[in-house]
């Protein structure tokens, strides 16, 4: 399982050992071929309750982050129809293509608030509202944002737990619903086309010079104009 | 004296300088889909020369086996300068006595050795590992005979560490901790690894074993928690490797790493506690914990009795009577990390005076001089 989404499940399931009773379902899902079902028994092993698997034939080429964003939502409208969804907590990126789109795309496909590299999520779910500690360059950034909400996850949030054997157990239990995008009505041929690949331009060896004199007629070459003789 | 002479990678057989540090090579094969056959926490500082004239044990002997098998050949510098050059590629050769065997865990005694050439193993494609509580130590015994069973070979560690030392391992902050639920009643653990060729076929077998184990009617065990990435992998490992380090902060410790019958495990630690309890020193001040962990797999025990200083008097307690007590059981006093300085007086516990003697013959026809470490391994 991606990292980050490691620390989603782990957080959705810290939520409800807080929560207790006001966390009816924790739901995951996942899109791709036949080995994605074992990443939703590791999930429902954390301690999720059941997943969605929309499935795709092997041969079929990788989603890209727009078309995982309108299956995600196509299935929250279908969850929706029977449940409320309060909250959607994602990895901030995959690793597989380090994209950092899907979360916010969703949020935007949802017209719902996004709360992204979250490092500290407390949810009020009586108020239905949550404070999110996000990390940004210049250090943390406090959010607080009404439910429903779109979260994605950073490193620090938490540090997903050790899947227990009675829970792997169970687990093989839970049950996953198979789905095709074609029943969500989502097309996830491929819009990006890839126009160049380029290394970085290769890194010119320096040189030595013999003392401070020559140090200064290299770096006026160089049109350093700062250097003054 | 730093480079690694040859690959073949069909046979998987390196040859090396001796001065090559372990995971300099581990870091060779990696491309080559290969891995040393041998590991230790120290991976990153020791050489393989001095792997081989320690007989170096490690993490994965279970599975790969002793230096003794493993290597195939050496280049030794005799005591008067010759060079014996017995760098072989074969994995066959009877020709004649098999002397570099001599010279394997010799720590130097006899020659030193300039080049190894060992035979390295294709690398597992699926690794995962699982930390199993226990609630008696009686279990751990019972545990090994069906892991060896259902998982056959693709079991590749089999370690155990008592409740006191994990608690210790995590107070001192090496690696992740299990939950307060997975360790409540547990009287100690046994961390297992897998590795082989194909994950599906490894953690089918896997499965299979840690269901049995927990839905038998007499649970051998607790829980137990299963890897489930890289990182948790890395963790449970770090649990296990820590254990040493954690001793070392929590106060003075006493280390005696010996080789007894596996069900005897428990009892030699639990002896030795009452033997200090007699002598008044369990106390804060004096003995705070006497603790045992290893590879259960060799029937290689860490005792460990970490004090709150080292002291004339604790020290007295322990020597001679740990040695006494494996010697009782047969066992080896030093079951990989050999005599040194510090154990020559020792040797005789687990070595008869004829092996002494013999021992000793030996040393004279190689180094007549007693240039080679002198002081060492011999009393």
């Amino acid at each position: 399982m991606n990292p980050f989404d490691e620390i989603a499940v782990e957080e959705a399931v810290r939520l409800r050992e807080k929560l207790k009773d006001a966390v009816k379902s924790i739901k995951v899902v996942t899109i791709g071929g036949t080995k994605s079902q074992e990443t939703l028994r590791t999930a429902l092993a954390m301690g999720a309750d059941s997943g969605i698997h929309v499935s795709l034939a092997d041969s079929d080429p990788t989603p890209e982050p727009l078309g995982v964003a309108k299956a995600l939502r196509a299935v929250i409208e279908r969850e929706k129809a029977k449940t409320p969804v309060d909250l959607v907590i994602l990895g901030k990126q995959a690793i597989d293509d380090d994209s950092s789109q899907t979360g916010q795309m969703l949020a935007g496909l949802l017209n719902w608030p996004q709360a992204t590299f979250a490092s500290k999520l407390v949810v009020d779910a009586e108020k239905k509202e949550a404070n999110v500690t996000r990390e940004i360059d210049g250090g943390l950034e406090e959010l607080k944002c009404r439910l429903p909400l779109v979260v994605t996850t950073d490193l620090r949030l938490n540090e997903p737990r050790y899947a227990s054997l009675p829970n792997i157990m169970k687990a093989k239990k839970k049950p996953i619903e198979k789905i095709t995008p074609a029943d969500l009505g989502v097309d996830l041929a491929p819009r990006l086309e890839t126009l160049k690949v380029a290394e970085p331009p290769k890194r010119v060896g320096g040189g030595k010079v013999e003392n401070v004199d020559q140090l200064i007629e290299k770096l006026k070459e160089a049109g350093i104009t700062a250097v003054k003789a | 004296m730093n480079k690694v002479r040859s690959f073949d990678p069909v046979s998987g057989i390196l040859v090396a300088d001796a001065g090559c540090v372990l995971e300099s090579l581990s870091e060779y094969l990696a491309p080559h889909n290969h891995i040393m056959p041998l590991d230790l926490g120290a991976k990153g500082s020791c050489q393989i020369g001095g792997n081989v004239s320690t007989n170096a044990g490690g993490l994965r002997l279970l599975r790969y086996g002793s230096l003794h098998g493993s290597v195939l050949g050496l280049e030794v510098v005799l005591p008067d300068g010759t060079i014996l050059d017995q760098l072989s590629t074969l994995r066959k050769d009877n020709t004649g006595y098999d002397l570099k065997q001599l010279f394997i865990g010799a720590e130097g005694t006899l020659g030193i050795v300039t080049g190894v050439s060992i035979l390295t193993a294709p690398a597992p494609q699926s690794a995962s590992n699982v930390i199993l509580a226990l609630p008696k130590f009686e279990n751990v015994l019972p545990l090994f005979v069906q892991a060896k069973r259902q998982l056959s070979e693709i079991l590749s560690a089999f370690e155990f560490f008592d409740r006191e030392v994990y608690d210790l391992a995590i107070k001192h902050g090496q690696g992740r901790a299990l939950s307060e639920e997975d360790v409540e009643g547990a009287e100690c653990f046994v961390l297992m690894e897998t590795s082989g060729g194909k994950r599906e076929h490894d953690e089918e077998k896997l499965n299979q074993l840690l269901e049995t184990l927990f839905e038998s009617d007499k649970p051998l065990i607790n829980t137990g928690v299963l890897s489930q990435s890289p990182a948790q992998f890395a963790s449970m490992w770090a649990i296990r490797e820590g254990l040493t380090e954690a001793v070392s902060k929590e106060g003075k410790a006493y280390k005696y790493d010996i080789s007894v019958p596996l069900a005897k495990f428990k009892e030699v630690v639990d002896t030795t506690r009452e033997h200090l309890g007699s002598k008044g020193l369990l106390r804060d001040d004096a003995v705070k914990h006497v603790v045992g962990y290893g590879h259960v797999g060799d029937g290689n025990l860490h005792l460990n009795v970490v004090a709150a200083a080292y002291t004339p008097e604790i020290e007295a307690a322990l020597e001679p009577f740990v040695y006494e007590l494996v010697a009782s059981y047969k066992g080896s006093v030093s079951a990989e990390h050999g005599i040194g300085v510090m154990k020559t007086h020792a040797l005789h516990y687990s070595k008869s005076n004829v092996s002494i003697e013999w021992m000793k013959r030996i040393k004279q026809l190689f180094d007549p001089k007693g240039i080679m470490n002198p002081g060492k391994v011999l009393p």
